[in-house]
């Protein structure tokens, strides 16, 4: 809702996190997505979940390609940094910003278009590395700021809203993300934001590549029968695998489950994701498990929520590369200059 | 018949087949002469390939220390039957071929205007070897050992470098030396003496003797670059390969073992710049090296760097173009399309290195320049630079030199009020302060876009926020012009009306046309333009002369039509001389092309104190 502005004054009783903050300190400008948009569930997600982990906002780094869900990083932590990069190439920069400084959480958003079809080698790839972040793809399988082309996570035989058919086979992200060696890896539904908020909490204490495929249905042009990405679709096809509770080791662990239907999963940071598990055979660490899950389900036409896999002992590019703690950025002439004395060595050995 | 005489200036040619193991034997006879006190400028004409295709070896030998390529060649080492026609057409009148004479070639295929030596080398390899590869390797150290005896080299600067190579190896240093002498040996007894000859003498001094991708590579090292994303493309790779191993030793912590830098291999060139681009966003200095086929694949990104402003480095390392062109050949032909990259009204800071101390110094310079200026900024190198060892001045670097970070607003500026606008021209010289991400709790931070934001990054659509901005990248550029480095005069030993100026690697070859055209009686002033912007100095300098020859290795004059369209130089004035076929530039094709020229324009002094 684009006319209406916001309040400047908070009201005195909202209440503060442990970083002195309130839930509207998280918030940016006025969206001027369509009202009612998916996207801007999601914002509302990503800002709930930061004012819940306690995080500063100018801890926090937003990149995004094009599109209408890269848009949102102004809609949301104003006093972050953002970065609406080019299209599709959102994870490059992101991870050329990670190498500067990896003292900073790292938010890439993204949509279907900007990560399925020209993003697709750079999403492929930023996975493969571990880049320590978390990647939400706001998918809604259509092309909104171009007014309404398919994309190509719009599953095969669905219909746009002029009426054509898809007939391209679709790309599961997912199932992309567990190839590529992700390790943090969710789908969501804007409209299930008890579910939505702890998965994005837990992706972003997540020491890893974490993404989130996040349905998010376009309500202007994807969201009339025929379309596989509608709010009535998505209702009725969701699956849930499990009910993730996230776990801060500060915040008191209460046990209200059932004994053998619980599974929690202790991270490298020491907070823990608590699953609730709601089909039996479902194991989030079993990648490959979770990789056949997700298959055997989309066959049968429905569409697999939760935490679908997770690997507690991720490793991110910066262990990988074996950089410095300083952030890089920090680094001054004395710790990068060799000097003089070391250039005549090298002279020296070049005569 | 006439018998070509030279000592310590002649230029020999080794005609090879890649991948026979060549490269290091012709490596060895290069440095023996320049072990021996005289310059040589070695070149490598190679193939893209892996095995099997013709590849050139060139040694300049020059006592005056001119390290362009001359043209022409006096002595040829003919070892390869694919290339053999060329290679024999290719000898000066009363040159010297040296050639494998295990098979007999009939007379036709010779010249009567040459003088011919005929080795064995196979049968001798043959009868001495019995294992196929001993056979091919030590062929090449039998005509290196051949080589030393005919141009009177020293074995025993030889001998030292089989030391320094092969420490601790002895039995690879016993089988070389034994090789070499066996060359050496067979020449003595069996071969007429030739006119070529290397005298020692003391002209090398205290200079080095590197290639200018690890000069760059060194030089983003000193420039305290941290991170280096990139992706393989020849004739760039070895940049990045170069930092690499540099880094390992300079800047690897040696308590923890960590490193103080990042390299990346990126899955393509959108990716590597991408990752420069994020880096130089969030404070880091960082770089890429490409060539031509890369800047392409970069244009999209390089455009968003330049409206949002944002620091970093391209080392390119031109090659033939144009699409994917002649990956292992060189030429100068990125000009227009680095110094206008991308889509919209952008203009881009290029740097034109001559050799690798320039190659060092860019590198690092262009470092600060892209921080002060928040910029992309390109070091336009090229093949022929980049992968041949180069004699030039040692790596100099003053321990008091700070880096030049820009203008970043502090938390505690922000905190004491300052007036923040990411694109707001306080100073007056177009460029705006920055935040690096994740400085204040509160102030600051913005959101970066390219072109559609007012002067406090807020997003706009305006027409007079889009004038804004667009005048003050203006006057940023303006102010560019006085960071980059000023070109470089040769002044003719009399006044001149004809000049000529060139960049680049054409600067060597520049030198002895010079030179050579002064014991003509031509004179010429000559300008090697360093950089663009164009300072008024280049401007002026074409003003002050009725024809300027302007020398580029492309095809379309790139430089001549940057130079009308932003030094404002009147196209009639400015005469093109163009040397594009894929090999390096030589002091004789600069040298006839002026001389012709000159006498075409015929040229009368128009006045007296005026010479031509």
């Amino acid at each position: 809702m684009t006319y209406i502005a916001k309040p400047r004054l908070h009201h005195p009783s909202l209440a503060k996190n442990r970083v002195g903050f309130t839930r509207r300190d998280y918030e940016g400008k006025i969206s001027t997505l369509c009202a009612g948009c998916g996207h801007d569930s999601i914002s509302a997600a990503i800002i709930q979940a930061c004012w819940e982990l306690d995080i500063e906002p100018h801890r926090v780094a937003k990149l995004s390609g094009i599109g209408c869900s890269s848009k949102t990083p102004d809609y949301f932590l104003g006093n972050s940094h953002g970065f609406n990069t080019v299209h599709g190439r959102m994870p490059s920069v992101l991870t050329g910003a990670y190498l500067a400084n990896r003292e900073l959480i790292y938010l890439g958003v993204s949509g279907d278009g900007d990560s399925a079809s020209i993003g697709l080698g750079q999403f492929a790839h930023v996975m493969r590395r571990g880049v320590n972040m978390t990647y939400l793809v706001e998918n809604n399988g259509v092309y909104g700021l171009t007014k309404g082309q398919f994309s190509a996570t719009a599953d095969k035989g669905s219909r746009s809203k002029k009426g054509q058919s898809n007939n391209d086979a679709p790309i599961d992200l997912v199932t992309l993300a567990l190839v590529m060696g992700a390790t943090y890896v969710a789908r969501g539904f804007s409209g299930d934001k008890t579910q939505l908020v702890p998965l994005i909490r837990s992706a972003l204490a997540h020491q890893g590549a974490a993404v989130i495929d996040i349905l998010s249905p376009c309500i202007t042009f994807n969201n009339h029968s025929g379309s596989t990405k509608s709010y009535d679709y998505v209702r009725e096809h969701n699956e849930a695998v499990n009910r993730i509770d996230f776990i801060t080791p500060r915040e008191e662990i209460t046990a209200d489950y059932a004994a053998g239907e619980v599974i929690d999963v202790r991270q490298h940071d020491g907070s823990t994701v608590r699953l609730r598990k709601l089909h039996e055979d479902y194991d989030p660490t079993d990648r490959i498990r979770a990789m056949s899950y997700i298959q055997e389900h989309a066959a049968r036409g429905e569409v697999v929520t939760g935490l679908l896999y997770v690997d507690p002992e991720a490793c991110d590019l910066h262990q990988q590369l074996g950089t410095v703690e300083q952030p890089l950025n920090t680094l001054g002439a004395a710790q990068l200059c060799p000097g003089a004395k070391a250039l005549e060595k090298i002279n020296a050995s070049l005569r | 018949m006439q018998k070509i005489e030279a000592t310590n200036d002649f230029v020999v040619k080794f005609a090879n087949i890649n991948g026979s193991g060549s490269a290091s034997a012709n490596e060895l006879f290069a440095r023996a002469i320049l072990r021996m006190g005289v310059p040589v400028s070695p070149r490598n004409i190679f193939p893209s390939n892996i095995q099997g295709l013709p590849t050139w070896f060139e040694v300049r030998v020059t006592e005056h220390g001119y390290l362009g390529r001359r043209g022409g060649v006096d002595l040829m080492v003919a070892m390869n039957p694919q290339s053999w026609e060329q290679d024999v057409r290719e000898i000066d009148p009363g040159g010297y071929l040296f050639y494998d004479s295990s098979k007999p070639v009939p007379r036709a295929r010779l010249r009567s205007d040459i003088h011919v030596l005929g080795m064995p080398l196979t049968e001798i390899c043959n009868d001495t070897y019995s294992d196929s590869r001993e056979r091919q390797l030590f062929k090449n150290i039998i005509y290196v050992g051949a080589l030393t005896t005919l141009l009177d080299i020293d074995p025993q600067e030889i001998e030292r470098l089989f030391g320094e190579q092969y420490k601790g190896k002895e039995k690879l240093f016993d089988s070389n030396l034994q090789a070499l002498n066996l060359g050496r040996e067979y020449a003595r007894q069996h071969l007429k003496p030739i006119a070529l000859k290397v005298e020692r003498r003391d002209r090398v001094g205290d200079m080095i003797f590197t290639d200018g991708n690890s000069a760059a590579a060194l030089g983003c090292i000193y420039g305290g670059a941290t991170v280096c994303a990139w992706y393989p493309i020849t004739p760039s790779s070895s940049v990045p390969e170069a930092f690499e191993r540099y880094a390992t030793k300079l800047r690897t912590d040696p308590g923890s073992g960590e490193k103080r830098y990042s390299i990346v291999q990126a899955e393509d060139e959108l990716a590597s710049i991408g990752m420069v681009i994020g880096a130089g966003w969030n404070g880091a200095r960082a770089f890429t090296a490409t060539s031509g086929p890369g800047i392409s694949l970069m244009a999209e990104f390089i455009g968003l760097a330049y409206f949002a402003e944002i620091p970093a480095v391209l080392i390119n390392v031109q090659r033939g173009g144009p699409s994917t062109g002649m990956p292992t050949r060189t030429q100068q032909a990125d000009i227009l399309a680095c110094a206008y990259a991308s889509h919209g009204d952008t203009r881009h800071v290029l740097l034109f290195p001559e050799d690798p101390y320039e190659c060092f110094e860019m590198s690092a310079q262009a470092l600060d320049l892209a921080e002060r200026l928040q910029t992309p900024v390109f070091v336009m190198t090229d093949l022929d630079i980049g992968m041949n060892q180069r004699l030039c001045r040692p790596f100099a670097w003053d321990d008091s030199r700070e880096y030049d970070r820009g203008k970043v607003m502090t938390r505690e500026a922000l905190d004491a009020g300052t007036d923040f606008g990411r694109y707001l021209d306080v100073d007056g010289d177009g460029i705006p302060y920055r935040t690096y991400p994740g400085t204040h709790p509160t102030k600051g931070g913005y959101f970066t876009r390219g072109t559609t934001k007012n002067a406090y990054a807020v997003y706009s659509e305006a027409g007079a926020d889009y004038i804004y901005n667009m005048q003050r990248l203006r006057q940023k550029f303006e102010t560019a012009k006085s960071l980059v480095p000023l070109p470089v005069l040769t002044a003719a030993r009399y006044p001149a009306r004809f000049a000529a100026i060139f960049y680049g690697s054409t600067g060597p070859a520049m030198q002895e046309a010079l030179d050579a055209l002064a014991e003509q009686g031509i004179y010429i002033n000559a300008l090697r333009v360093r950089a663009f912007p164009f300072q008024n100095e280049i401007s002026d300098f074409i003003a002050a002369h009725s024809k300027v020859f302007v020398f580029e290795q492309n095809f379309d004059g790139q430089l001549t039509t940057l130079l009308i369209n932003e030094a404002h130089a009147s196209p009639a004035s400015l005469i093109p001389v163009l040397h594009y076929d894929g090999t390096p530039i030589t002091a004789r094709f600069i040298t006839q092309e002026i001389a012709e020229r000159v006498a075409r324009l015929n040229v009368r002094p128009l006045r007296e104190n005026m010479v031509a």
